[in-house]
C-alpha cells in the first residue's frame, strides 16, 4: 500500500464574523497517499474550497480560526513556521485555481511567470526560461516558445490553465491541490485540461487533491471521493464504491442528477433548497431540513462519521454501521 | 411599512458609524456658535479697542486682538457664519449646475452630450484654483464672486455621475412608461429620474463640501475674495502672516476654526458614504 | 498604440485650441475696452486711437486671435506686459524654473514618503501605525495649505530660527515650501497607495504568487507595489499641474518670485497679457501630463498597450 502523503485530522475552519463564528469546515478526516487522485465534490459554498486553501496556509485575514490537524509528509503543517511553509508552497505543494485569468499577474509575460518559480531553486535567468519553454510543450501548449512571450490576457482560457498547471509543476511538487481546475472552461477544454492532469500522475507520481463540484469529473478521473456538505465530510471512500452504492441521502441525490448516459457533462444539479450558513453549531445533522428521509432525531442529534466497510465511511443516522475499523477505513 | 423599516435601518447605521457621529457633533457646534454668534461673541467684530493692539491671548482676549486692536476671538465667532454661508451657496450652485447639465446630457445624448463633455474637458485643462483665480478676473473680487467661481469650476466633478447615472436609468420600465403617458421631458428628468439619483448625490455632497469652503477660503486668503473688515477666516490668515513673527496668535486660531469645521465635514462626509454608498467604499 | 496615440494628440491639440480662443476672449470679456486699461483717463481720445492702432486692438476680433496665437507659435512672443512695460516672456524666463524647481522636489519626496507609508498601511491594515495614519491623513486634509506654510513658518522660522521664511536666495530657501507643499498633497497619495496596494493584495494573482512558493518580500514588491504603481504613477503624472496651482499659494506665502506669485500678482493689477501667458502654459502642460500618463500606463500595463493599439506589439 502507499504512503499517507497527507492526512486532515478532525479539521476545523471557523470565520469570525459579526455576531459570532461561522463553521466554515466542521471535523473533517481525510487521508491522500502518494500518487492518487483524491476527489471533494459538494455545492458552492460547501467549505471544500477553505479546506484546499487552508492545506497551503492561503487562508486570507486574521479571521479564520483553524483547529485540528493537517500532517503532510510527516510535518504538521497548521504549525509550521512562515519560513517553511515558504519552503513547502510550490516545491512540495502546488496548486492551481478556478480562473487561470485572475490568477496569472497581468503585467508579466507567462514565460517570467513560470521561470521565476523555477529560479527559486537557484536556476539561471535563461535555463529557467528554457525549462518553463519545455514544461508548455508538456502540457501540450501549441506554439511553446512563442506563448511564453505572451501575456495572459493574449492567451484563451484553457491555454491559461496550462500556464497555471506548467508554473506548479515546474518545482515537481509531491501533491497539487486542483481547486476547480475546468469550472472556467468549455467542456472540450476540460476534457484536455483532465487529461493532463491524468497523465501527472502516471509519469510523476504526483498525488492530485482535485476539488470539483462535478460529479462526471470525478466518475472520470478520481481514485477516491469525499463529498462535502456544509463544512462536513457526509460520505468517503473508494470512487467505484461509492459510485456503486451511495449510502448518504445526499450523495444518493447528487447522482440521480447525473444524466447517466453522457456523466461527463453531468454537472450538478441543484437540490431545493441550499447550503445553509452554519453560524452557531448546533446539535442536528447539517443536511436535515434538506433531506428527504430525515427523522426526529435527525434534528436533534449530530450523526458521527462511521465506517461502512474497510473503504467506506458515512456520516449520517440511517446508515447501518459496517465493521468497525476505525479511521484506518478510509 | 417597508420605507419606514429602511429608515430605521440607516438612522441605526448612522448612529453606530463612528465618522459620521463626530462629523455631526462637530458641525453641530459650529452651526450653534453661528446661530449665537452676537451673543458669544464679546465684542463686535469691526470694534477697534483703544490701546489694546496686538494684545497676546489673555483673560480678557481669549485670542488676544489684532493689529488694530480688534478682538481676535469676536472675529473667528463671526467667521463662522461666512464659512457655513459659503458651503451652503457653493453646494447649492454646484448642485444645480452639474445636476442639470448631467441629466441633460445623459438624457439626450447626442450632440448636446458632446458639446457639455467637451466643455468638461476643458474645465479639467486648468488646475481648479488656477482657473478660479482666472474667472475672479473676470467677476471682479469679492466672496460672492468668489463662491462662484469655484462653483463654475467645479460642477463637473457632480455632472459626470449624474450624466452615467441618467443614461442607466433612461432605458429603464418605469422611465418608459412614463415616456408612454406623454409625460414632459422636464418630467421625465426631474420627477421620474432624479429621485434615483438623490442618494449618491447627498455623498457627493458632502465628499465636495470640504473642498469648496477650501478653495473659497484660498480665494480669500490670495486677497480676491472677502474684502477687509470681513472676518472671513481666509482673510484672517492672510493678515496673520503679515504680523507672523509680532502676533502668531492671529494665525493660530482662524487656522484652528477652519481646520475644525473642514475636519467635520470631512468625518460626515465618509461617514455617509460608508452608510449610504457602500459600493464607493470598495473602489 | 500608435493610431491611438495619434488620437490623443489630436484631442489634446483640439483642447489648447479651444482653451487658446477662451484665454484670448478673456481680455474682450472685461467691461470697458482694453485700451483704457493700460493707458491713464487723462489721455486724448485720438492718442488712445493710437495707442490701438498699434496693438492691433481696431483689427477684427479673429484677425488679433490669428495674431496672437502667431506670435505665440512662431516668435514664442506672448505680448508685453501692461504693468512691466517688458515682454511677458521675459517676466516667464526667470520665474518658470523656480516654480519647476519647487514642485520637481516636493514631487520627488512626496513619492518617497508617501509610497513606503501607504504600502505600509494596506499590508498592516488596522494596525496601530495604519490608524494613526488614517487619522493623520484625515487631519492634513482638512489642512488649507496656507495654514499649514504660516505653521511651518512659526515653528523653524520663528521660534526655532533655523530655517528662513521668506524670498528665495538658495537651496534653505526651498526647505519650508516644499515641506509645506508635500503636505498638502501627500494624504491623498497616501490613500490612493493604500486602497490601490488593498485592492491588489485581494488579486487572485497575488494568491498565486504566493502559492508558487515566493517569499513574502518578493511577492509585495514584484506583484503587488509593481501592479498598483500602476495606477498611482498616473495619478502622479496628472497632479502635477495641481501642484502648481498650490505653488501659487505657497509662493505667496513664502514670498518667492515664482510663476503663481507673478499670475496673482498680474490678476490683481489686471496685466492680461501676463495673465493669458501663464494660463496657456499651465493648460498645455495639464495636456502634456495627461498625454504622457496615457503613455505611462500604457507602458507599465501590458493590457491596455495592447488595447490601445488593438495587438501592435
Amino acid at each position: 500500500m502507499k504512503e499517507t502523503l497527507l492526512s486532515l485530522e478532525h479539521l476545523s475552519i471557523d470565520y469570525k464574523v459579526k455576531g459570532g463564528y461561522l463553521s466554515a469546515v466542521n471535523d473533517v478526516n481525510m487521508d491522500i497517499r502518494e500518487g492518487e487522485i483524491f476527489a471533494v465534490v459538494g455545492e458552492s459554498g460547501c467549505g471544500k474550497s477553505t479546506v484546499a486553501h487552508s492545506i497551503m496556509r492561503l487562508l486570507s485575514g486574521g479571521n479564520a480560526k483553524i483547529s485540528g490537524s493537517i500532517r503532510f509528509g510527516g510535518r504538521e503543517l497548521t504549525a509550521c513556521p512562515e519560513k517553511e511553509m515558504e519552503a513547502i508552497r510550490g516545491r512540495e505543494i502546488g496548486m492551481i485555481f478556478q480562473n487561470p485569468l485572475d490568477s496569472l499577474n497581468p503585467v508579466y509575460t507567462v514565460g517570467a511567470q513560470v521561470s521565476e518559480a523555477i529560479m527559486l531553486d537557484r536556476v539561471e535567468k535563461q535555463e529557467a526560461m528554457k525549462r518553463a519553454i519545455r514544461l508548455f510543450q508538456d502540457v501540450k501548449m501549441p506554439d511553446a516558445e512563442e506563448r511564453a512571450a505572451s501575456f495572459p490576457h493574449e492567451l484563451s482560457g484553457g491555454m491559461r490553465q496550462r500556464v497555471m498547471i506548467a508554473m506548479m509543476l515546474s518545482r515537481d511538487p509531491r501533491l497539487l491541490i486542483a481547486d476547480e481546475p475546468t469550472t472556467a472552461l468549455d467542456v472540450t477544454i476540460e476534457a484536455q485540461i483532465l487529461e493532463i492532469i491524468k497523465e501527472l500522475k502516471e509519469t510523476h507520481n504526483t498525488a492530485i487533491l482535485l476539488i470539483t463540484h462535478n460529479f462526471g469529473l470525478v466518475a472520470e478521473a478520481a481514485d477516491k471521493i469525499a463529498v462535502m456538505y456544509a463544512g462536513e465530510v457526509v460520505e468517503s471512500g473508494d470512487v467505484f464504491e461509492i459510485f456503486e452504492a451511495p449510502m448518504h441521502p445526499y450523495t444518493r441525490l447528487l447522482m440521480q442528477a447525473l444524466p447517466r448516459s453522457t456523466k461527463r457533462e453531468g454537472r450538478l444539479q441543484t437540490i431545493d433548497g441550499s447550503v445553509p450558513r452554519i453560524l452557531d453549531k448546533k446539535p442536528g445533522c447539517r443536511f436535515a431540513n434538506r433531506c428527504p428521509c430525515a427523522e426526529e432525531r435527525c434534528r436533534n442529534e449530530t450523526p458521527e462519521e462511521t465506517a461502512v466497510s474497510e473503504t467506506h465511511r458515512c456520516r449520517c443516522f440511517l446508515v447501518p454501521p459496517g465493521q468497525p475499523s476505525g479511521r484506518k477505513g478510509t | 411599512m417597508r420605507g419606514r423599516g429602511k429608515a430605521q435601518e440607516t438612522l441605526q447605521a448612522c448612529l453606530k458609524n463612528g465618522d459620521f457621529m463626530v462629523g455631526v457633533a462637530i458641525l453641530l457646534s459650529v452651526f450653534l456658535v453661528a446661530i449665537f454668534s452676537d451673543w458669544i461673541a464679546p465684542y463686535s467684530y469691526t470694534e477697534q479697542l483703544v490701546g489694546a493692539k496686538f494684545s497676546p491671548p489673555s483673560a480678557e482676549f481669549w485670542f488676544g486682538t489684532d493689529e488694530l486692536g480688534r478682538d481676535v476671538f469676536s472675529r473667528v465667532i463671526a467667521g463662522t457664519r461666512i464659512t457655513l454661508w459659503v458651503a451652503f451657496i457653493g453646494a447649492t450652485l454646484e448642485l444645480v449646475l452639474g445636476v442639470t447639465i448631467g441629466l441633460i446630457c445623459g438624457y439626450f445624448g447626442k450632440w448636446v452630450d458632446r458639446v457639455f463633455s467637451f466643455l468638461t474637458d476643458l474645465t479639467w485643462c486648468i488646475p481648479g484654483t488656477i482657473l478660479a483665480l482666472a474667472v475672479v478676473t473676470l467677476l471682479g473680487k469679492g466672496l460672492t464672486n468668489s463662491v462662484i467661481a469655484i462653483s463654475l469650476v467645479s460642477w463637473a466633478s457632480y455632472a459626470r455621475p449624474v450624466r452615467a447615472k441618467t443614461m442607466s436609468l433612461k432605458n429603464m420600465a418605469f422611465v418608459e412608461t412614463g415616456t408612454a403617458f406623454g409625460e414632459s421631458s422636464f418630467s421625465l428628468m426631474f420627477r421620474y429620474i432624479l429621485p434615483n439619483v438623490v442618494p449618491s448625490l447627498i455623498v457627493m455632497v458632502s465628499m465636495s463640501l470640504p473642498a469648496t469652503i477650501l478653495s473659497t477660503t484660498t480665494l480669500s486668503f490670495l486677497g480676491l475674495g472677502s474684502q477687509a473688515p470681513s472676518p472671513d477666516w481666509g482673510l484672517a490668515l492672510s493678515n496673520g502672516i503679515t504680523y507672523i513673527v509680532k502676533a502668531p496668535w492671529l494665525s493660530i486660531f482662524p487656522g484652528i476654526a477652519l481646520v475644525y469645521t473642514v475636519l467635520g465635514f470631512n468625518l460626515l462626509g465618509e461617514g455617509l458614504r460608508d452608510i449610504l454608498d457602500p459600493h464607493m467604499k470598495a473602489q | 498604440m500608435r493610431g491611438y496615440l495619434v488620437k490623443r494628440v489630436l484631442q489634446g491639440i483640439l483642447l489648447i485650441v479651444a482653451v487658446s480662443m477662451l484665454v484670448f476672449s478673456l481680455l474682450y470679456m472685461m467691461p470697458g475696452n482694453p485700451v483704457d486699461m493700460i493707458v491713464d483717463r487723462k489721455v486724448s481720445v485720438e492718442k488712445k486711437a493710437e495707442i490701438a492702432h498699434e496693438m492691433g486692438y481696431d483689427l477684427p476680433l479673429t484677425e488679433q486671435y490669428v495674431r496672437w496665437v502667431k506670435g505665440i507659435v512662431v516668435d514664442h512672443n506672448f505680448g508685453n506686459s501692461t504693468r512691466y512695460k517688458v515682454p511677458v516672456l521675459d517676466l516667464l524666463k526667470d520665474r518658470i524654473p523656480r516654480s519647476l524647481v519647487l514642485c520637481g522636489w516636493s514631487l520627488l519626496i512626496e513619492m518617497l514618503i508617501a509610497l513606503p507609508i501607504g504600502l505600509l498601511c494596506a499590508i498592516k491594515k488596522n494596525s496601530f501605525f495604519d490608524r494613526f495614519t488614517v487619522v493623520f491623513t484625515l487631519i492634513l486634509t482638512a489642512m488649507p495649505a496656507f495654514w499649514l506654510g504660516a505653521l511651518l513658518i512659526l515653528a523653524f522660522g520663528v521660534w526655532l530660527k533655523v530655517l528662513p521664511i521668506s524670498g528665495y536666495k538658495g537651496v534653505e530657501y526651498l526647505v519650508l515650501p516644499v515641506f509645506a507643499l508635500v503636505s498638502a498633497s501627500i494624504a491623498g497619495t497616501i490613500r490612493l497607495t493604500k486602497s490601490e496596494v488593498l485592492e491588489v493584495l485581494n488579486e487572485k494573482y497575488v494568491t498565486t504568487a504566493v502559492a508558487k512558493g515566493l517569499p513574502r518580500r518578493t511577492v509585495m514588491v514584484k506583484h503587488v507595489l509593481r501592479n498598483a504603481l500602476i495606477i498611482v504613477t498616473v495619478q502622479v503624472f496628472m497632479s502635477i499641474p495641481w501642484l502648481i496651482s498650490g505653488a501659487v499659494v505657497i509662493e505667496k506665502i513664502f514670498d518667492i518670485p515664482g510663476m503663481g506669485g507673478l499670475l496673482l500678482n498680474s490678476i490683481i493689477v489686471q496685466d492680461f497679457p501676463v495673465v493669458q501667458a501663464v494660463l496657456m502654459i499651465v493648460a498645455a502642460l495639464t495636456v502634456v501630463c495627461n498625454l504622457v500618463s496615457d503613455v505611462v500606463i500604457g507602458i507599465l500595463d501590458p493590457r491596455i498597450r495592447i488595447s490601445m493599439g488593438g495587438g501592435d506589439k
